[in-house]
């Protein structure tokens, strides 16, 4: 198992399944270096090339999206449905992304180069978390993802002479917070691999998942149970952070409002998907021996999951309520709808199901990933629109009468709230129906009973936007002083987003029903 | 029969392609263009449904004019769960479209003279918003699979809460968000039980999970999966369902949004939202728990049809002591409802034709009840009671127009509310579930009715001739616009067919309600067989008495 590669097996390395992370890395690279070249007038290429970037990337994993599992580098990395459709999503986030920043960064005087090419880094890190296939990428994804994040957050520094000014920048704060804890999660992380190796001897994913069974149901003392337990868990912390799981989303409020609004909107979707592909591939491909085998009781880490998973849909949504900013009532909504998506991971978790309804889970949670995406972006780029150049303009109060001022802005926002509601005809419902489908089939009535009235609850703040914005009529409404062209492409394309995942289902299912982990 | 299935579906599309053609229009310098256009879409919808109409055997019990595409696979446990766009129409859904399709254009045109309408503008979203309100409807009625019907019946609560919202009265915002969410909090509950029986039966087609049903009609309480069922599971089920549609129709203790959002809505909302969207909640009723749930229906019948009896009293007692008039009218579909529901848990054919009629006639008598409100509310722009009075005096034709409208939704003989609560009431005392007591108790609501509509008769259109603030006695007159005029055409119209000629609307549902009232006693004699400890020796007789005396028929 610790040998070292001999050139036998560096002639099997089939680099090529790997190709849209890498060559998403090389981009990054090239970006890099041309950006040092650049003049300063010529600057504004930094972003196109960017987008060029992932571009390149997309298309490459468009050619090389395949149903057939296949892995590389000593089956660390493994690309299947699952690795191309999440790399789909990581790509689309960053690509809107970088069309938010372009606008924003030069109306806020911190334009940098090195912004994108971060942005990348973090996509490229995103990529590889979602083809880890062994616990060692999955952290190295991780740190890959969040290192230049926590950067990212910081961006927006506070320059010396608005030192007195009335507003107070978050933006240094939220970074510094984001990297206090992410640190202590990643130390989480690492600790609960080097248990869950010393419990199974490996660290690849599938080795792990076929010595979970026999180290589970052996009834010696020292079979490495009590390490497999505490491994789970404290992996679960780690990667609990990063999605923003209760009661590991302490972070979030704080570091969505404080950040650069293109990079809360990034963070919001990229570092979930990331995290969501680490829980469904260490718990369904590796942690699952037991809910696999027949007649054995689901593992404690899986019922923990459910019990995450609720209290994350009540916190998220009950304390979203209470929101008077956009970005903190985003923020709430974005830890409830980790919620949502951790029902299809707790479905996975029940004892004795088929790999059917295991592979259903998996896909019902890839859907709502991509509408929360679509749906989340759109969001944050309305946000952006409204935004002034000192951060202020995000309170709920700023959306009032948005409609006279800027109707096309306003029902784009209606449609990305109906779609966090999960009203028919938009993608947040197709994601909503699939996860509480899974969950159904997999018995947990109680956590979809949660998840559907707290959809009620979400409601009320998600449509009182809609009301600030459509019903107070006698308001002028915001002039939208940051909706320039970037920024309303990146809202057309996530309004089409939403639409066609919504009401085009066949293609995204068809595209999804090739995702099968078991 | 493919060509009449594309009928179906021609009819369902129609207001959205009306929809499409409206998206090019300018909402600012087109406004005509726009009204128009709407309104012709509406028409030409009603012209075609008209034409299914035509096309529409008798004789069918079953879905006749369907159309079908499979619409996505998800693989499940081993099944595939299909889930399939299934359009098609019986009896029950023939009379819904041709209501709907029939109140549309009305609403439309009705629109053409709101004040409100000119005050706010908007125009374009307003009639976006209708089409797309239609399309809806329509697929709510039509549509025959469970997780598509849930998205149509979802969509609804959009436009309306959007009609509300921005074209209401003072305290739109509250009556708006008070409509959206509990309307939603009801249906969310739907979509679980929808989940859940497609996990028993493995499809979301309404027909396949009724031939499950039909072959096993325990199969709710008996299935073992991963969610292994109970010997409540059905009852859990069916109030899933039930639920829902009670809160949309509204019935008894789920009432409390609907005076809220009538008094608040524009009189075009209101005229939908009487006229059709409560219909859906009864639609529901009998389409989805009478059919998927026939043994819990008998079950429950009694306590719901209770619901329904308090429903038609306190309906029609709060009505008697409104102030306002558009309060007063709103408070009477509660009590109007409450027959349909009486109707529909008698459980026997004529109870479930009288309910369905009902549907209908209450669509159209308190439909025309809200425009003629408005009319007045565009003249005196107050709805409070004590403003009017003497209207008879200087418009004595428009007088009589309302006379005749108030007089149906009373239940006078020879108008049509009198057919449709007659056949319930006779449906409630042959009932085998419900007895003499339901039915004198629903009839004291029919006494009531007389009360609280010559009530307000009276006030508005007899005694002082009252006129608006600033206008001087002498010279005011109500000068009626034309679409105002055009609107009530047809509504009279209808109220004398149907309640002159009722056969012709009994003979397009007769087929398919005596067949659900036999499947739902096939279901209800089998379970009862089946149990000999539970039976109940009166029940199972009576039940073959009332198939074989169907039989005859």
């Amino acid at each position: 198992m610790f040998e070292s590669p001999t050139l036998q097996t560096l002639t099997d390395y089939n680099i090529w399944i790997a190709m849209p992370a890498i060559a998403l890395a090389f981009g990054t690279m090239f970006l890099l270096v041309i950006d040092v070249f650049l003049p300063t007038n010529r600057k504004h290429w930094t972003p196109l090339l960017a987008l060029a970037g992932i571009v390149v990337s997309f298309v490459i994993n468009l050619l090389t999206y395949s149903p057939e599992q296949s892995t590389t580098f000593a089956g660390m990395f493994v690309a299947d449905a699952f690795t191309g459709f999440l790399n789909i999503v990581v790509l689309i986030t960053a690509f809107i992304s970088v069309l938010l920043s372009t606008d924003y960064l030069r109306r806020t005087e911190t334009a940098h180069g090195e912004y994108y090419i971060m942005l990348l880094l973090s996509a490229t890190g995103a990529m590889f978390m979602v083809g880890a296939n062994d616990l060692i990428i999955i952290f190295i994804g991780l740190e890959l993802l969040s290192i230049p994040l926590y950067v990212l957050a910081a961006f927006r520094v506070t320059r010396t002479e608005e030192r007195g000014a009335p507003y107070v920048l978050k933006s240094e704060e939220s970074g510094m917070k984001y990297f206090i804890l992410g640190a202590f999660s990643s130390a989480f992380l690492v600790y609960g691999s080097a248990l869950i190796f010393g419990a199974t001897g490996t660290t690849n994913l599938r080795e792990i998942f076929a010595a979970v069974g026999p180290i589970l149901e052996s009834t010696t003392e020292n079979s490495g149970a009590l390490l497999l337990l505490i491994g789970a868990a404290l992996t679960l912390v780690g990667l609990g952070f990063k999605v923003a799981a209760v009661p590991f989303h302490m972070w979030t409020p704080d570091v969505y409002e404080g950040s650069p609004t293109p990079i809360t909107a990034y963070m919001s979707v990229a570092a979930k998907v990331g995290g969501f592909a680490a829980l469904f591939r260490l718990m369904i491909v590796g942690l699952s021996g037991f809910s696999l085998n027949e007649g054995v009781d689901p593992a404690a880490w899986q019922s923990a999951i459910q019990v995450i998973a609720a209290l994350t849909l009540i916190l998220g949504n009950f304390v979203a309520l209470s929101q008077t900013n956009i970005k903190r009532m985003l923020a709430y909504s974005s830890i409830a709808h980790a919620g949502y998506i951790l029902m299809a991971v707790a479905a996975v978790g029940s004892a004795g199901l088929t790999p059917n309804i295991v592979n259903t889970a998996a896909q019902a949670g890839l859907v709502y990933l991509l509408a929360y995406a679509f749906t989340n972006l759109g969001a944050f780029a309305v946000v952006l629109a409204l935004e002034n150049k000192d951060g202020t303009g995000t309170e709920l109060s700023d959306f009032n009468g948005l409609y006279n001022s800027r109707p096309m802005l306003a029902l784009a926002m209606a449609v990305f709230m109906f779609s966090l509601t999960g009203i028919p005809l938009t993608a947040g419902f197709m994601g909503k129906w699939l996860v509480f489908s899974a969950a159904v089939q997999a018995g947990l009535i109680p956590l979809a009973i949660i998840g559907v009235l707290t959809s009620v609850i979400s409601a009320f703040y998600y449509v009182r936007v809609i009301v600030n914005m459509f019903l107070l009529t006698d308001d002028a409404g915001s002039p939208a002083t940051g909706e320039t062209a970037g920024v309303r492409y990146a809202v057309y394309a996530s309004m089409a987003g939403v639409l066609i995942v919504g009401i085009a289902v066949p293609f995204v299912t068809n595209l999804v029903s090739m995702v099968s982990l078991v | 029969m493919e060509n009449a299935g594309l009928l179906t579906t021609a009819v369902l599309f129609l207001p959205l392609v009306g929809l499409t053609v409206l998206l090019f229009l300018n909402g600012k310098t087109q406004v005509e263009n726009i009204k128009w256009t709407t309104f012709g879409f509406t028409i030409l919808t009603f012209l075609a449904s008209l034409v299914m109409w035509a096309n529409f055997d008798t004789s069918v019990a079953g879905l006749q004019m369907v159309h079908q595409w499979e619409w996505l696979n998800i693989q499940v446990g081993g099944n595939t769960i299909t889930s399939t766009y299934y359009v098609g129409v019986d009896g029950l859904s023939m009379l819904l479209v041709l209501l709907t399709t029939f109140i549309m254009p009305i609403a439309v045109l009705a629109s053409f003279s709101m004040h409100v309408l000119e005050e706010r503008g908007r125009q374009k979203l307003y009639y976006g918003f209708l089409l797309l309100l239609e399309w809806a409807m329509l697929g709510v009625f039509m549509i025959q699979d469970l997780i598509i019907f849930y998205v149509f019946w979802e969509v609804t609560l959009v436009p309306m809460y959007f009609l509300i919202g921005i074209w209401g009265a003072e305290r739109r915002v509250y009556a708006a968000v008070k409509f959206f969410l509990y309307t939603m909090a009801g249906s969310i509950l739907m979509l679980i039980a929808i989940l859940y029986v497609a996990n028993v039966t493995g499809t979301f087609l309404l027909p396949e999970i009724i031939a499950q049903v039909q072959a096993n009609p325990n199969i709710w309480n008996e299935w073992s999966g991963a969610a292994s069922a109970s010997n409540v599971t059905g009852a859990l089920l069916f109030f899933g369902f039930f639920v829902a549609f009670a809160i949309k129709v509204p019935i008894f203790p789920f009432h409390s949004w609907l005076p809220d959002a009538h008094v608040q809505a524009p009189t075009t909302g209101s005229v939908i939202l009487a006229g059709v969207l409560l219909k859906m909640g009864t639609y529901g009723l009998v389409r989805f728990n009478l059919s998927m749930f026939p043994e819990q229906s008998v079950q429950y019948a009694g306590f719901i049809a209770l619901l329904g009896v308090i429903g038609i009293i306190y309906g029609a007692w709060v009505s008697y002591a409104q102030t306002d008039v558009k309060k007063l009218v709103a408070y009477t579909s509660i009590s109007h409802l409450g027959f349909v529901v009486v109707g529909i848990f008698a459980l026997n054919s004529q109870g479930i034709q009288g309910a369905t009629l009902q549907m209908v006639n209450h669509g159209i008598s308190t439909g025309g009840l809200f425009l003629i409100v408005g009319i007045m509310y565009e003249r005196y722009h107050t709805k409070a009671m004590d403003a009017y009075g003497g209207i008879w005096r200087i418009a004595p034709a428009f007088g009589a127009v309302a006379l005749i409208v108030s007089l149906s939704s009373m239940g006078l003989p020879g108008l049509n509310g009198f057919i449709g609560e007659f056949t319930i009431l006779l449906g409630s005392l042959g009932s085998n579930y419900l007895g003499f007591f339901f039915t004198l108790f629903a009839t004291l609501g029919v006494i009531m009715a007389a009360v609280y509509i010559l009530y307000m008769f009276q006030h508005v259109f007899m005694g002082e001739l009252k006129v608006p603030h600033g206008e001087d006695a002498g010279t005011f007159s109500l000068n009626l616009k034309w679409n105002e005029v055009a609107v009530l055409i047809p509504i009279i119209v209808l109220i004398f067919w149907i309640g002159v000629q009722p056969g012709g609307f009994f003979d397009i549902m007769s087929a398919s309600t005596n067949e659900l009232v036999s499947h739902v006693e096939t279901a209800h004699t089998e379970v009862m067989d089946a149990n000999p400890v539970e039976t109940n020796a009166e029940f199972a007789y009576v039940g073959e008495t009332v198939v074989t005396s169907d039989a005859a028929e």
